[in-house]
């Protein structure tokens, strides 16, 4: 319970650590002790504006995912790059609703940023009842492949990761 | 080699800066303008990190970052101000 | 050799960046112009940041890792900042081009 106290989230305070000493470029004792200092501090004066803990269940697994967006970004620019490139009469751009069975917060804004940056598609609103996202893409051959392509490459995982709560 | 590769990709950035620009002063409705500004700010960015290598100078970078920052404040707060008609709540 | 990765990364970046401003520039109707600064500009900046990296850190003695942060910082404001600028465009009903696919339902 100590512990809880005096780190309200663990994660933040690793990755504000992490980035005073990227900001800075240095490892110097000094900085090490400055930005822990600062990396403790903020999460805990900050507390109040974000209540609920954030679960993950298998952090390999999220490293798994960010490296496979990764490279899904790769592959998503040079498709993008070429309908961009391409002559503009053939494309055929609409919007679509994506149900989704994702209920954390967080794992919603996970997938909604991934949609955003990999390929022709770019989340444009979440429904107040957080059970739509509203999808706009550039290309549209067939709705329901591209549905079934959202889910099966970056909902899934994401559905193992976060814990609804 | 990387003096030449320096200079092509400084044309590259700078007619997409240019064409960012006709972008932003022709953009028929206000939030093409506002995605006009989000790419100028980007573009920015690439043309002071290729300055930073061709100069050697690390000094650019501090701007680069500024400008990063700044920037994404200035697009969500223009978007804020059209979906609300106010920036703060 | 080195020289040459970073040359090639320099190009590649400065190209997608060129081809996001490119599809702004040239589609029809804002929502589509949304796809090209969000994704090829976030990844040709990327290829730039992470050629200078590398440069510098060969340069001077000791790594220079502070470029990765602005790319992670690109990669994750780009999506939000085009959500929101998608928000703010339906929100006042910008005109789409005619042949976009509606909501089925």
């Amino acid at each position: 319970m100590m512990f809880r106290r005096v780190f309200p989230h663990p994660l933040l305070t690793l990755i504000l650590w992490a980035i005073w000493l990227l900001l800075n470029n240095s490892m110097d004792p000094g900085h090490i002790v400055l930005g822990a200092a600062l990396a403790i501090f903020i999460p805990w004066l900050t507390s109040s504006y974000w209540p609920e803990q954030i679960i993950i269940r298998h952090p390999w697994m999220l490293v798994l995912y960010i490296l496979k967006v990764l490279y899904e970004i790769l592959v998503a620019n040079a498709v993008v790059a070429k309908l961009i490139l391409g002559p503009q009469k053939r494309l055929n751009p609409g919007f679509l609703h994506y149900e989704l069975q994702l209920t954390s917060p967080v794992g919603i804004s996970l997938l909604a940023n991934t949609i955003s940056l990999t390929p022709g598609t770019v989340s444009c609103d979440l429904s107040k009842d957080r059970r739509y996202l509203l999808i706009h893409a550039l290309h549209i051959d067939d709705v329901a492949e591209i549905k079934a392509e959202i889910h099966r490459k970056f909902e899934k995982p994401l559905l193992e990761i976060f814990v609804a709560c | 080699m990387l003096n030449l590769a320096l200079s092509i990709a400084f044309v590259m950035v700078a007619i997409a800066i240019l064409l960012s620009f006709i972008r932003l002063i022709i953009g028929p409705s206000v939030p093409d303008r506002i995605l006009a500004l989000d790419t100028l700010y980007i573009n920015t960015i690439a043309l002071l990190i290729l300055l930073g290598i061709n100069l050697q100078s690390a000094l650019y970078f501090e701007a680069a970052l500024l400008i990063a920052v700044m920037g994404f404040m200035g697009t969500l707060a223009l978007s804020k101000y059209l979906l609300r008609g106010d920036i703060m709540e | 050799m080195l020289e040459w990765i970073l040359a090639i990364l320099i190009i590649v970046g400065a190209f997608f960046t060129l081809v996001g401003s490119i599809g702004l520039f040239k589609l029809p109707d804002f929502y589509m112009r949304l796809h090209g600064p969000t994704k090829a500009s976030t990844l040709g900046v990327g290829a730039i940041l992470i050629a200078s990296a590398i440069h510098f850190s060969l340069k001077t003695d000791g790594v220079s890792l502070h470029e990765i942060l602005v790319t992670l910082f690109l990669f994750i404001t780009a999506p939000v900042s085009a959500h929101l600028m998608a928000k703010a465009a339906i929100h006042i009903k910008v005109k789409q081009v005619e042949r976009t696919r509606q909501l089925e339902d």
